[in-house]
């Protein structure tokens, strides 16, 4: 990696202990993703972004705000990029994904709190985040409760937008929410001098789009039997779909898509026939949270999908592009995200419908269910979809796990006896 | 030609030779090293019956120390084995309640003796065989005592699953004056609590088997049969069990 370390001091990182993040991380994504056998070559350019993950990028986020650019940092996939980019401002995503960051958090919230949201609180308060200290406002929402109260927190430490997010989907509540993105695009308006207008936000709801298309098309490539790529590998791209160029993104996304597609022609996969296809559902993966994955994977399991903020819930389904006036848009927008199928909203059935429908769609043969500790939303929930996927003869075990190494080996055990008793399934299925 | 099930667990070394019935078993410490006390209880099995490895077609490990197990074809976790293992002594067994040393598990059967469901305690000591080994050491009593003990007594409440609050709670009801037996008769009721739970994370169909070390003891199996209002099953076998499952899934591999 570059020096950075002039860029740091002026983010006013806190440098020795930013030192020890950036010791630890290239190992353990060495121990993680470099040890896979034939990865895509489209892989190298993620490889990349990850080895400059505080370097390269926070230097483009520098440089853009340098020429009086703003940066929004959210947390959440009901912060609409869109808006943000329409007002010539650019959106990262800033969920805490790993232990480090848990101790700091741990000084301003309670311990039996759910670590994403510690882990994120605890990157801002104790300067360890450059993409934290490169955003000029953060964008919170009023999802599950933790959330909603930590931003009160947060908020003593740098300026803080709070969208009010509806916690049911009737009409009005899709109004609502319309209403709370233009108070947002008023917002966004006046930090970045530049006004949305139906123009620029009607390209950029196609720009989202496209990127939306491209993590789709990435998706589909999963869903056939030879697997040309792992979990892993597309759950790194999912995360980093959150805070890379958009544009280069897609770009590159594209590239390693057609690499993907070539492989589908030639049979090339990453895994034995038949390794079980596994799909992922509940809490969000923040950068760098691969364990789930990394278990499955190293265990004689194949993740085919996630259905989680980390995958589909980012990018399927699109935005009405085919509206001209800002209303209209605003509406289609809050279409779009409503539709997300959120455990923080009551009722919250489309999410087992999702969870069967991908489990179709990607050929799964058994689902695994992660929940966070102190994830109320996904841990109550579990229930509904465990009762629902009972009765379609789904397989599914439930995982719940912070980010830390401890537990690892027990759950490899239960992972590897979930996968021989789906194998067993196969078998008779024969 | 017979097959062999090797389960390494953290104290104990089971094996079993098999050839459709089970023919030997042989059980030793597992001591530092799980990967000698495998290899001896193999050529224990071995040397005892008089055959040699060409009269083995497959030998299956399982439990802790599987996969540092060389020799086998296979290795295969402790769940499907004990699940195979539990449904071949007692084919109408349809849910295990398994209680060891580390942890506890509830297993779920099809009529055929596939696993359908599984649940275990997560990274807990409440409610395992080292629960009540910590529980008992505070009475200062041994667990093939405790029957004795808490024959007729009532059971004394204990509120804590948590290992280390119970053991203090206990450390004061005995500062109190507390009786033995009926402190001995709330551990086991603390553990039944604890197993019934984990128990309703599955659909519980008849039969139960009830296996690991704790299900030795007659009396937690009585408050267990209770509290669940249903016939359950145990067997002189119950530590041989993961590694009699390896063995007929070894036999019965192509
Ligand atoms: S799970 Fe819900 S609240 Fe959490 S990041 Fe995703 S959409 Fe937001
Ligand atoms: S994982 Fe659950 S508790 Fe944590 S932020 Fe998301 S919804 Fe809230």
């Amino acid at each position: 990696m570059a020096d950075y370390k002039e860029l740091w001091k002026s983010l006013d990182i806190d440098l020795e202990k930013h030192d020890e993040l950036c010791e630890v991380l290239p190992e353990f994504y060495g121990d993680i993703y470099m040890t896979q056998k034939n990865r895509p070559e489209g892989m190298n350019y993620y490889n990349f972004v990850v080895s400059e993950i505080h370097g390269f990028r926070i230097k483009e986020l520098n440089e853009f705000r340098g020429k009086g650019g703003k940066v929004f940092g959210g947390f959440c996939v009901f912060v609409p990029d869109e808006v943000t980019l329409a007002a010539g401002g650019v959106g990262i995503g800033l969920c805490g994904g790993s232990d480090f960051w848990v101790p700091d958090g741990e000084k301003v919230l309670p311990r039996n709190m759910c670590p994403l949201i510690k882990a994120s609180v605890g990157a801002k308060i104790g300067g360890t985040c450059p993409y934290f200290q490169s955003a000029d406002m953060l964008v919170g929402e009023t999802t599950c409760d933790g959330k909603k109260k930590a931003w009160e927190i947060l908020g003593e430490y740098t300026p803080i937008h709070v969208m009010d997010l509806p916690q049911m989907k009737r009409e009005k509540d899709i109004e609502n929410f319309k209403d709370e993105i233009n108070i947002f695009r008023e917002k966004v308006e006046s930090i970045t001098g530049n006004k949305v207008t139906a123009e620029n936000l009607k390209e950029n709801i196609k720009l989202v789009n496209k990127k939306r298309k491209v993590l789709q098309r990435l998706y589909n490539a999963r869903k056939v039997q030879n697997l040309p790529i792992s979990g892993k590998d597309a759950l790194l791209i999912s995360q980093i779909a959150f805070y890379d160029d958009i544009e280069r993104f897609i770009e590159k996304t594209n590239e390693l898509c057609d690499e993907l597609e070539a492989r589908i022609e030639k049979n090339i996969s990453v895994f034995d026939e038949d390794t079980p296809r596994i799909l992922i559902t509940g809490t969000p993966m923040a950068i760098p949270n691969w364990k789930m994955h990394h278990l499955i994977e190293t265990s004689g399991g194949a993740v085919v999908c996630e259905e989680t903020c980390t995958g589909t819930k980012y990018f399927e389904r699109f935005v009405d592009e085919d509206n001209d006036d800002l209303d209209s848009q605003l509406k289609a927008l809050s279409e779009r995200y409503m539709g997300i199928n959120c455990a923080c909203f009551s009722p919250n059935e489309g999410r087992i419908k999702d969870i069967i429908r991908l489990y179709k769609e990607y050929n799964a043969d058994g689902v695994v269910y992660n929940s966070l500790p102190f994830c109320h939303t996904y841990a109550v929930e579990y229930k509904k979809v465990k009762d629902a996927l009972d009765k379609e003869g789904i397989p599914v075990m439930m995982i719940e796990s912070d980010y830390s190494m401890q537990d690892a080996g027990q759950i490899k055990t239960r992972l590897e006896a979930f996968f021989e008793m789906l194998n067993m399934n196969k078998e008779l299925a024969l | 030609m017979y097959s062999i099930g090797i389960d390494t667990g953290s104290v104990a070394t089971k094996g079993v030779l098999f050839d459709g019935n089970i023919v030997d078993n042989v059980i030793l410490p597992t001591g530092w090293s799980p990967k000698n006390a495998s290899k001896e209880v193999f050529n224990k099995l071995l040397e005892r019956n008089n055959i040699s490895e060409v009269d083995i077609k497959r030998i299956i490990g399982t439990g802790y120390g599987r996969i540092s197990m060389d020799f086998a074809d296979k290795a295969i976790t402790e769940i499907t084995c004990h699940a195979k293992g539990a449904y071949y002594l007692n084919s109408n067994i349809r849910t295990i309640l398994d209680i060891g040393g580390q942890d506890s598990k509830v297993i779920s059967l099809d009529e055929k003796g596939n696993i359908i469901d599984f649940v275990m305690n997560d990274k807990c000591a409440a409610g395992t065989g080292k629960f009540l080994e910590v529980t008992l050491n505070n009475l200062g009593i041994d667990v093939n005592e405790i029957d004795d003990l808490v024959k007729d007594n009532k059971p004394m409440d204990i509120s804590s699953m948590c290992t280390v609050f119970a053991e203090s709670e206990i450390v004061s009801l005995l500062a109190k004056g507390g009786n033995k037996g009926e402190i001995a008769s709330g551990i086991l009721y603390s553990i039944a609590k604890k197993s019934s739970s984990l128990l309703n994370r599955v659909s519980i169909r008849e039969k139960i088997a009830f296996t690991g070390g704790v299900a030795k003891s007659k009396e937690l199996k009585r408050i267990l049969k209770d509290k669940l209002n249903k016939d359950i099953f145990t067997s002189d076998n119950t530590q041989i069990i993961g590694a009699l499952g390896a063995a007929v899934i070894g036999w019965n591999l192509k």
